[in-house]
């Protein structure tokens, strides 16, 4: 007989025995997952931020699905990056309903500019944040403020966040955010906050994560905040305010937008984002003040981008 | 000669102040008192305001088993109990105290007599460690951990003998050396009083042979000491850590932790350490005072400084030649381990054992390159850690794997980073993970 055929019986004999006890196997081991799984998966951005709180898109179509099955509801659950339109998606597929929520974004809260906060110390190691905050206080004098190094920028998977070179702050593009939180996370001295991004992505934010007594904070930074009170005091009517260490905090869910709280601000501490420009009579009634002025709602050049 | 088996690197020396005997510094107008001189919780205060103050007058209560009193280095009134910024970088509660005149507290004996051990037979193991106690002596070798915890070995586990850490293997540093030389009895008596408090016949002191004066004098003295032998060691940097020299000193290597150096029996303390609990026991003197290496190349006048707690550190500086003009950077202890200052009105502390003015050309680290893969990091780790991998782990932040690889037993001294030929900051990252991982460890055991 041909050699050759011998080797093709042979080898297809090995073949089909080795099918058998692979489908065997494969009824005997199989590890039933839900098909509801694969689905939610596939609506996710598939982006792993784990902005969610779980290991991944996968993680978080798997609790999507133990949620429906064991609470009945989505609630707590949200995909930071997709938002609304990918929640309302994987309801649809669970046959559950999604309450509405409104969209966030991150904000960083520190002013602490070149020229409002001078460096007082050169820093020579790594060049990153968490390094420089073992160290201490950092280059400039203020142990709360932004210590610049840009591990916010790494973290980011979107793109959203870059250093401006002439501020030294991290700048968040409002577009590009998927508020997932990693930078949040990442920062060691947390002054980004994940907020409401409010209509219009119009914001009015305190810039500043200084909590120490005015008299110290005053001295570190010119944009500090000195814990004086005085917008708590224009904010009576809406209670959006409270003072907590030191530090005034604004509640984005109970701000109104009135902007009083930016003009009582001795410090310039508190920011209004994305507001059209002021009236032209309070321009020419403090023309030189030296609130800086809110941040442009312009993208900036992308050749200046990166580290 | 004796040494450490793993690791080790050999920085120059520069040992410029070993020529100058110790000189008593000024008094300060203003001394602070952070809270916060050792590991563990921090004092609390316990004076206010307007309260007068002696030399030797408690200051802070201590927070906890782990922690220490703080006492007063100065006579005057508390002028105020604020924070202060300290040599770490941070800013802690400190009592501030205006300085008058120089009063000391009555309790204290300031005679330069030698009270030897067999003239004091009444004193136990349990008074000592208790007088160590109050008088809040710390290890003054730089990690400031509290001697009386030291002293008080966990239940089942039993000492069977002291070293005593007389290395000084940081460069510049020369504060341990010119004690042995000018206080060789009061060491040696200090060193009898930890033998008694953990009741063991054997004391050994760890000289490494740099010193050759220091280690024939106290050979000499300790003659008259029974069971307490000197130890010459070859110079190799990090030698005074303490499982290294518990290696070099009686061939033992402690474990990974949780273990300490009692679980290979030895407890280990600095010389000055010896020093100022034979002051604290003998004397009634509480901690008040140490010395401290004043030291750099330009430096008009490298010293050694008995100055109070408290002092700032301009001051110190002041006192020898002031600060010179191409000054790059002030680093609060050594330049392997200890930490650049962000501002000279940082007060000295119990753990400040050096204070080195670096020039401007000396302070500019290197550029940093690529990693060549050349393992002089591993070679050099004296904990037989591959740092070139912790660091890298850390900056992936993979702290399981950094667990994995025993980052916590990382002694941070720096010699991965000394000895990398591409300038990279190995320690920085490593310091990163440690500090992450140990929270990690801390807050499973706390779950449990």
């Amino acid at each position: 007989m041909n050699p050759i055929l011998i080797a093709v019986a042979v080898l297809g004999i090995i073949g089909l025995v080795a099918a058998l006890i692979l489908f065997l196997a494969s009824h005997k081991f199989a590890v039933y997952e839900d098909p509801r799984i694969a689905q939610v998966s596939a609506v996710l951005p598939q982006a792993n931020c784990g902005g969610c709180g779980f290991p991944g898109c996968a993680g978080f179509a798997g609790a999507c699905v133990k949620a429906t099955d064991e609470k009945g509801s989505l609630e707590g659950l949200l995909c930071p990056v997709g938002g609304q339109p990918v929640m309302a998606q994987v309801a649809d597929i669970l046959g559950m309903k999604v309450e509405a929520s409104a969209p966030k974004v991150a904000v960083v809260r520190c002013n602490g500019t070149c020229e409002n906060r001078p460096r007082v110390a050169e820093y020579d190691g790594t060049r990153s944040c968490r390094v420089v905050q073992m160290t201490g206080m950092g280059e400039t004098g203020c142990p709360f403020g932004c210590l610049g190094c840009g591990d916010c920028v790494a973290a980011c998977q979107f793109g959203a966040i870059r250093m401006n070179p002439e501020t030294g702050l991290p700048e968040v593009d409002d577009e590009k955010c998927t508020a997932c939180g990693a930078c949040a996370k990442a920062c060691p001295r947390g002054i980004i906050e994940i907020r409401l991004k409010g209509p219009k992505s119009r914001r009015v934010v305190v810039l500043c994560n200084n909590k120490d007594k005015g008299a110290v904070a005053n001295k570190v930074c010119k944009a500090s905040c000195i814990g004086c009170g005085k917008c708590v005091k224009t904010c009576e009517k809406f209670e959006a305010i409270t003072l907590e260490n030191n530090l005034a905090y604004i509640d984005a869910a109970k701000c109104r937008m009135c902007l009083k709280c930016v003009e009582a601000c001795p410090k310039g501490a508190i920011h209004a984002f994305n507001f059209p420009p002021r009236k032209p009579k309070e321009e020419t009634a403090a023309p030189a003040a030296p609130q800086p002025a809110p941040v442009a709602p312009q993208p900036a050049p992308e050749a200046e981008g990166g580290k | 000669m004796r040494t450490f088996n793993i690791g080790g690197v050999h920085p120059a020396e520069n040992k410029l102040s070993a020529g100058s005997p110790i000189r008593v510094a000024g008094l300060p107008k203003q001394a602070v008192f952070s809270m916060f001189q050792h590991i563990g919780a921090p004092a609390k205060p316990v004076v206010k305001k307007g309260d007068e103050v002696k030399v030797g007058t408690l200051l802070g209560e201590a927070g906890g088993f782990v922690s220490a009193p703080i006492y007063s280095s100065v006579s005057g009134k508390v002028a105020k109990v604020d924070v202060a910024l300290d040599a770490s970088g941070t800013r802690r509660t400190a009592v501030y105290v205006d300085v008058e005149g120089d009063v000391w507290e009555d309790t204290i004996d300031r005679t330069p007599t030698l009270v030897k051990l067999s003239d004091r037979p009444e004193l136990d193991a349990k008074t000592i460690v208790e007088k160590i106690k109050q008088a809040g002596i710390v290890g003054l070798g730089g990690a400031t951990f509290p001697c009386h915890v030291k002293l008080t070995p966990p239940p089942g586990q039993k000492a069977q003998c002291v070293i005593i850490n007389a290395v000084e293997c940081e460069p510049y540093l020369t504060a341990d050396h010119r004690l042995m030389l000018e206080h060789p009895d009061e060491i040696l008596v200090g060193v009898q009083l930890i033998m008694k408090a953990v009741d063991v016949k054997h004391g050994f002191v760890g000289i490494e042979n740099n010193k050759p004066d220091a280690i024939a004098l106290m050979k000499e003295k300790a003659a008259a000491y029974p069971g307490i032998v000197i130890v010459p060691l070859k110079v190799k940097y990090p030698q005074g850590g303490e499982k290294q020299l518990i290696d070099a000193v009686i061939g033992r290597q402690v474990p990974a932790p949780p273990a300490i150096p009692i679980n290979v029996g030895a407890v280990v303390q600095n010389v000055g350490t010896a020093f100022a609990i034979y002051e604290a026991v003998m004397k009634n003197k509480p901690l008040v005072e140490r010395v401290i290496t004043v030291t750099g190349k330009s430096l008009q006048q490298p010293s050694n400084l008995l100055a109070r707690l408290g002092t700032p550190f301009s001051q110190l500086i002041d006192e020898c030649g002031g600060l010179p003009e191409d000054t790059g950077k002030v680093i609060g202890g050594g330049p392997m381990m200890g930490k650049a200052l962000l501002s000279l009105e940082v007060p000295m502390t119990k753990g400040s054992s050096g204070l080195l003015v670096m020039r401007q050309l000396e302070s500019r680290s290197s550029e940093e390159k690529p990693c060549l893969r050349c393992a002089k990091c591993v070679s050099a780790c004296p904990m037989g850690l591959e740092p070139y991998l912790l660091s890298k782990l850390s900056e992936m932040n993979n702290w399981e794997a950094a667990e994995q690889n025993d980052i916590v037993s990382c002694i941070e001294c720096g010699s991965c980073q000394f000895t990398c030929p591409s300038h990279r900051r190995l320690l920085d990252n490593v310091r990163v993970g440690k500090a992450t991982v140990m929270g990690i460890i801390r807050s499973r055991a706390a779950k449990k």
